[in-house]
């Protein structure tokens, strides 16, 4: 198995792109991890692009020879394309199946792109429902916020969380977006603007939510022995895990408890031989305010039922002890579900180059990410330092 | 959902009936073809639902895809079967009703109407068992 480095990375701005198709997002991106790793067409062996439901989206399948053709890979250079789905998950498999590509020998340079355009549909509720058990969750009534707030209220039941700790993720996200040119929301807001939203799943309300968004992200790998020909900044891959669950919530142990994040980061820090204490900041899937607390006690950093004093104590937050989502999160960065494990590896990257800019997190070293399909059902976990 | 894809699974959407792996007695509501723990050594029968049981979570919904928006707001809930399952169901009570560990028991109702010309879709919903 060969090591695998990150040599270039781009985004579009995430947010309501009306002007822009789902083939345009792709472009833009792809054009700037392209010049980002100063790699040619000709160089490029293999592309897997992470796609949610462009199916029902924009009702077009068969995309990943689509976004070959149009990043001007497909008719002149015949580059194999291959789309990857595993939900709110599918950007973060696009990656691994990327790194497994490298890692393997098959291929040499290899793109794993994530994109996802929302807003060309209506019912974008319907849509999403379909990462959950269609015929056993959906179909009873069941809503993505619908399912995270039941999570809500069994952690709530459990553990004593409070309306604002909770409502705390989602104003410190929205602090670190108003820091990301990138992202979707950039404007800061008070635990007040979350707690007066209108409620959409009690007791989640509007700025518990990640935002229907468009965008697209795109990173370049190669082996890491080749990485300094294309780049002074390669971002080594330090481990690739990915994990599974029961598709419905209602067949889990502890609805407060993502399984597959347990195992895939107990496996992630396996593969890397680190420690918790060794990470410096992470980027994890908060589709919703619970879910970022979950999310950082089932990686083991804090123990079950603290993130939300923790939070509250600032340690989550630039300066604090574990940045987490400084990109913005899904929250204030934006949820084009495809494209936000890419984005996630997108964020690691300019950290580790220390190119965060006003978001920086000072020495960072080793960063991590960790991005859901469903309610759990799919997580994909990296860990990445700096070659 | 087409005729065809709601007909085939009538009588677990109408009537709770679930499947149960006699080798290690789980009891699956939805039913499921292979125990997950037993796998290939596991032996599965059909297993009618008492269609009794508790809640273990839940969320009032104020928003919701263009089919439920009808219902708005409406309880969402897990609901524990006394067999030892659980199932993701709409709870038909008033928002203030619902609390963690309230007992239910099944109904039967409209699920859903296809249009003012469509299908009708029937089958079990839950509500407080007083």
């Amino acid at each position: 198995m060969r090591e695998v480095a990150v040599i270039g990375a781009g985004m579009t701005k995430f947010g309501e792109r009306w002007d822009t198709s789902f083939r345009d997002l792709c472009t833009e991106a792809g054009i700037a991890a392209l010049e980002d790793a100063n790699v040619a067409g000709e160089q490029i062996d293999a592309l897997f692009v992470g796609s949610m439901s462009a199916g029902r989206f924009v009702g077009q399948e068969h995309v990943g020879a689509l976004v070959a053709d149009y990043v001007g890979l497909g008719g002149d250079l015949h580059v194999p394309a291959t789309r990857v789905e595993a939900a709110c998950a599918s950007g973060g498999l696009a990656f691994r199946q990327a790194v497994a590509a490298v890692s393997s020998g098959m291929s040499d340079v290899v793109i794993a792109a994530g994109v996802e355009k929302m807003t060309d549909v209506g019912d974008s509720t319907d849509v999403l429902a379909g990462a959950a058990d269609r015929e056993w969750e959906s179909f009873a009534g069941a809503t993505f916020p619908g399912l995270y707030a039941m999570i809500a209220c069994d952690y709530m039941h459990k553990y004593g969380l409070t309306r604002e700790q909770l409502a705390q993720v989602a104003v410190k996200n929205h602090f670190h977006g108003a820091r990301n040119p990138f992202a979707h929301f950039q404007n800061e807001i008070t635990q007040s603007t979350v707690m007066n939203s209108t409620l959409v799943a009690s007791p989640l309300r509007l700025f518990d939510c990640s935002p229907v968004s468009d965008g697209a992200a795109v990173v370049v790998v190669c082996p890491l022995e080749k990485a300094r020909e294309f780049t002074d900044t390669p971002i080594k891959v330090l481990a690739s895990a990915q994990a599974g669950d029961t598709i419905a919530l209602h067949d889990r142990p502890d609805f407060s408890t993502m399984g597959a994040t347990v195992a895939a980061g107990n496996s992630a820090f396996r593969q890397a031989k680190l420690e918790r204490k060794d990470i410096d900041f992470v980027e994890v899937h908060d589709c919703f305010t619970i879910a970022e607390l979950c999310a950082i006690e089932d990686l083991g950093f804090v123990p079950k039922g603290t993130a939300g004093k923790f939070t509250e104590q600032g340690e989550t937050q630039l300066g604090g002890k574990l940045p987490v989502n400084t990109s913005g999160g899904l929250k204030a960065c934006g949820h084009p579900v495809g494209a936000t494990g890419i984005k996630q590896i997108w964020e690691v990257v300019q950290q580790l180059r220390g190119e965060g800019g006003k978001r920086q997190v000072e020495g960072a070293e080793i960063g991590m990410t960790q991005n859901v399909g469903g309610t759990g059902a799919t997580v994909v976990s990296h860990i990445f330092g700096r070659a | 959902m087409t005729v065809a894809r709601f007909w085939r699974e009538i009588p677990q959407r109408y009537n709770l009936v679930g499947t149960k792996c006699e080798v290690c007695g789980d009891v699956f509501f939805p039913p499921r073809a292979i125990c997950p723990h037993c796998r290939r050594d596991g032996k599965i029968v059909p297993c009618q639902c008492s269609g009794k049981g508790k809640v273990l979570t839940y969320s009032v919904l104020s928003a919701a895809s263009d089919q439920f928006s009808a219902l708005k707001p409406y309880v969402l809930a897990i609901i524990e079967l006394e067999e030892g399952t659980r199932v993701t169901s709409h709870l038909i009570c008033e928002p203030e009703e619902v609390h963690i560990g309230m007992p239910v028991k099944s109904v039967f109702r409209v699920l859903d109407r296809e249009g003012s010309d469509g299908i009708i879709h029937y089958g079990t919903k839950f509500v407080p068992d007083l």
